[in-house]
């Protein structure tokens, strides 16, 4: 049997799981375009590139990175709420790792940018495990003791919070430690936090295409015991993908803190669980489970990060805009519906004549 | 002679396209007053697609539907039951929690006070279920507490007391009735048809088609072959313009069968010694050999898909133990089964088997690839391979590999899920129900299959609720009865005896 590639036709691009995506992320540049004069300029300063597009991507980063996981999670039918707090649980790690002064109950403000308590390496890798443990845990309690997602990761959500605190005795410690601020805020042309994202997200794309493991989260997604019956182990996907989600959550949390130059086990983190929620479904992942892109996941939290981006730079004020943001994102979704989809699809196709 | 005005019914050149599929082509039907009329056709020849176009789910590109004189189009299945356009589908949409005459009467409720009036309530559920169906039962019990016929009479109920309804739509109703159940729905079918009603009937079993029917309208591949007088046409001939091809494929089925029947067994492979799971099935023995096939026979619900399980190693036994080529069984997982050598092609397709947004390719390849793990994956070309050879061995029907499961007709995606076990490469077989919901050729092309997969040295379990089709694919047949192991024949056995047993009285 032949396999040829069938001819690009207007079809096959609507099709394509990247399509509404992009339309979408293009419709918010163009408004861009049109209204904010100046949002695509680009600054050279040294080398390196500034610009309100670099921004969505640097400020997008730590959302893209939630997306990446939850993308998995949400393939095999899952959610995660819980990303939000283990990002600030991974910060507060990382946090007194480097500035333990807050353990003594008394806050001591170090300056020297050189100063840390324990390498760099050693932040990194404790608080990116305590992350992955997080996110065992909460796969453990979806695949193994068989609890709803919604219900097992909401345990942590509620309870990461408090854990983050605890490890930082309640306080705020503050992070002048010079190479982890490079984390978040360096730039080697564009912003280093950028290239973390695509590093982790070519991982992710060759662990899960490269291997059949992305087979196996599609095949659970849409049908556990089908999967089950065809010797698919569905509770080592399941619990594997909620591993990887609190990793990238983990990564995701030390790029946020890297960038406020602060472990703030309150607000790092907060509510990105459902910005990233949000990414994924623009990404065209059904929540029920199935096929999944992951380009697609970024593109959306893209989307998400374009449209917080342009009402920065429209000068909204910060109360409004959580209020036009989900405007924007209702008539994203609806542009989503599949009834709206089979229309542009069906845009290409020729009218057939009805005959009275 | 009839004249146009017995029709109550009339759909004029209807056709309806899917994207790749000409579902309907110029198909024409019709239907009169107090007349049972069979639907019968392959999978994918257009039935469904026909009576989603009646009842107003999907709406034909062009055609005429005339219903007592008018010209209607229904707008959504709500608006057909307003028409007088009932339908009850093989799946039954009632709440089994609620009693008979909830089920009967929800939405519509007598009250007295703004409150429920239950004795208003039960007397209603009762006259109607007597005055349209002629059956009493108890309607304050819960619906689940009855049997799926008797489910499905209330469906009916309901369905016909909601409107007066003129057409009656019974979509596959008996494919999980026994015979008993069958013969109860038959004489409420009947009953309706005294009372006016005209029914379409639809079914794989081509018994109950002369038994019931007054004409049969026979479809394939989305045209209409004809519209026939029961009564004038032989089955064979019916038979024929289903699959339209001869029914030889049929005959030399069973020379095959004799010719291996003759084979001597060798050393079992499989062998259960008092294996048992409570609540599932009682201990049994039951040895499974190369060359040769073992039909399971007994009623739903007698114990089959569990001893398919237990063998398969899905369910743990409480009791007893597997030998898998002399040595202990100890792995009960569908992944220690593969690894055996043990396939099981489920009972329940679309719930158990099919992956259904996965495209063809990816199903076929999914159990060799979980035994595989995630490391070892298939390229592409391997996949392709696979999927290309036993797409061309079973004949399946897909434009390409590519295409999602969920697009092929339920014979094809059965013969996928087949496809995904043997290229396991199996030792054992076990295919319980395989041939349920399909068409009759791929009836006759999967029973062939597995005479022949024994032929090369493979031990098959056959199961199914057709008698007739164990004893002519199996060489040896074991009976269950109430979760039981009741018998074991081989050689030569009649239907009777074997039906005898099933039943668990003396001949």
């Amino acid at each position: 049997m032949m396999h040829k590639k069938t001819p690009l036709t207007w079809r096959k691009i609507t099709e394509n799981r990247l399509f509404f995506p992009l339309v979408a992320l293009f419709l918010i540049l163009l408004f861009d375009f049109i209204f904010i004069p100046g949002f695509f300029a680009i600054e050279n300063r040294d080398g390196n590139l500034y610009g309100s597009l670099i921004d969505i991507m640097r400020n997008g980063s730590t959302v893209s990175l939630l997306a990446i996981g939850m993308t998995l999670v949400i393939a095999t039918g899952g959610i995660d709420l819980s990303v939000g707090a283990v990002m600030a649980i991974s910060a507060s790690v990382a946090g007194i790792l480097m500035n333990p002064s807050a353990l003594k109950s008394e806050v001591f403000f170090v300056t020297d940018p050189t100063y840390t308590f324990q390498p760099l390496w050693i932040v990194i890798g404790v608080a990116l495990i305590v992350a992955l443990f997080c996110g065992m845990w909460n796969g453990f309690l979806v695949a193994f003791m068989k609890i709803q997602p919604m219900v097992a990761t909401l345990v942590l959500m509620i309870a990461g919070r408090g854990i983050a605190q605890l490890i930082t005795n309640g306080l705020r410690v503050q992070i002048t430690y010079k190479p982890f601020s490079y984390i978040g805020q360096g730039w080697i042309i564009l912003p280093f936090s950028l290239y973390i994202v695509v590093f982790v997200l070519i991982v992710t794309s060759l662990l899960t295409r490269k291997t059949a493991f992305g087979l196996f989260i599609e095949s659970v997604g849409i049908n556990f015991r089908s999967s089950f019956f065809s010797g698919i182990k569905e509770k080592n996907i399941k619990f594997t993908v909620y591993a990887l989600c609190g990793l990238c959550a983990g990564i995701a949390g030390l790029v946020a803190c890297s960038n406020v130059k602060t472990s703030d086990a309150n607000n790092i983190g907060l509510f990105n669980e459902l910005d990233a929620i949000l990414a994924v479904v623009i990404g065209g992942t059904s929540m029920s489970g199935g096929r999944f892109s992951l380009v697609a996941s970024i593109v959306g939290a893209l989307v998400m990060q374009a449209v917080t981006q342009s009402m920065y730079a429209l000068g909204v004020p910060p109360f409004a805009l959580q209020a036009i943001k989900a405007v924007v994102v209702i008539i994203v979704i609806m542009l989503f519906s599949e009834q709206f989809k089979g229309f542009v699809r069906n845009l290409g196709a020729k009218k057939k004549e009805v005959k009275p | 002679m009839s004249t146009a005005n017995d029709y109550i019914l009339r759909m004029e050149r209807i056709c309806k396209a899917f994207p790749g599929v000409q579902a309907l082509e110029n198909v024409d039907f019709t239907l009169k007053k107090g007349e049972i009329h069979c639907l019968v056709g392959e999978n994918g020849a257009g039935k469904s697609t026909l009576i989603k176009v009646l009842t107003g789910v999907d709406k034909p590109e062009s055609g005429r539907i005339i219903l007592d004189g008018e010209e209607i189009q229904a707008r959504s299945p709500q608006h057909a039951q307003a028409l007088g356009i009932s339908t009850v589908y093989q799946e039954i949409n009632l709440c089994a929690n609620l009693t008979v005459a909830e089920n009967i009467l929800i939405g519509r409720e007598p009250l007295k006070f703004h409150s429920i009036d239950w004795k208003e309530m039960n007397a209603a559920a009762i006259e109607i279920l007597h005055r349209l169906l002629d059956i009493d039962i108890d309607v304050t019990k819960p619906l689940s507490s009855y049997t799926v016929a008797i489910q499905q009479m209330v469906a009916i109920a309901r369905a016909l007391d909601i409107t007066s309804a003129k057409i009656l739509i019974l979509d596959e109703p008996t494919s999980s009735l026994d015979a008993n159940e069958t013969q109860l729905l038959f004489k409420v079918m009947r009953k309706l048809k005294v009372d006016g009603v005209g029914i379409i009937f639809i079914t794989h079993f081509i018994g109950q088609v002369y038994e019931i029917s007054d004409r049969i309208t026979v479809l394939r591949n989305g045209i209409l072959v004809g519209t026939f007088e029961t009564d004038t046409l032989p089955r064979v001939e019916l038979i024929a313009k289903m699959i339209g091809r001869s029914l030889a494929d049929l005959d030399e089925m069973s020379s095959i069968k004799l010719e291996s029947s003759k084979r001597i067994a060798i050393d079992a492979i499989l062998k259960a010694k008092s294996l048992g799971r409570a609540g599932s099935i009682k201990p049994f023995d039951l040895e499974l050999h190369s060359r040769e096939v073992l039909g399971l026979a007994g009623l739903l619900g007698s114990g089959r898909t569990e001893t398919a399980k237990i063998l398969f190693g899905a369910d743990k036994p409480d009791t007893g133990q597997i030998e898998f080529n002399g040595k202990s069984v100890t792995d009960f997982s569908p992944l220690g089964a593969i690894k055996r050598g043990i396939a099981l092609c489920p009972e329940d397709r679309k719930a158990e088997g099919i992956v259904d947004d996965l495209t063809v390719r990816e199903n076929i390849i999914l159990a060799v690839q979980a035994n595989k793990g995630w490391f070892r994956y298939l390229s592409t070309q391997e996949q392709y391979e696979i999927a290309d050879t036993y797409i061309k061995m079973l004949n399946i029907a897909t434009p390409t590999a590519d295409q999602p499961l969920k697009n092929l007709s339920g014979g094809n995606q059965q013969k996928v899920i087949l496809a995904r076990w043997l290229a396991t490469n199996p030792q054992v077989l076990i295919l319980d129900e395989p041939t349920r919901g399909i068409d009759v050729g791929t009836k006759a092309e999967i029973q062939k299959l597995v005479l022949k997969l024994a032929e090369e040295g493979m031990a098959c379990l056959f199961i199914s609720s057709e008698l007739e089709e164990v004893l002519r694919t199996s060489h040896r047949i074991a009976v269950l009865r109430e979760r039981e192991k009741v018998a074991e024949y081989s050689g030569e056995v009649d239907e009777n005896t074997i039906m005898h047993a099933i039943a668990g009285s003396e001949i």
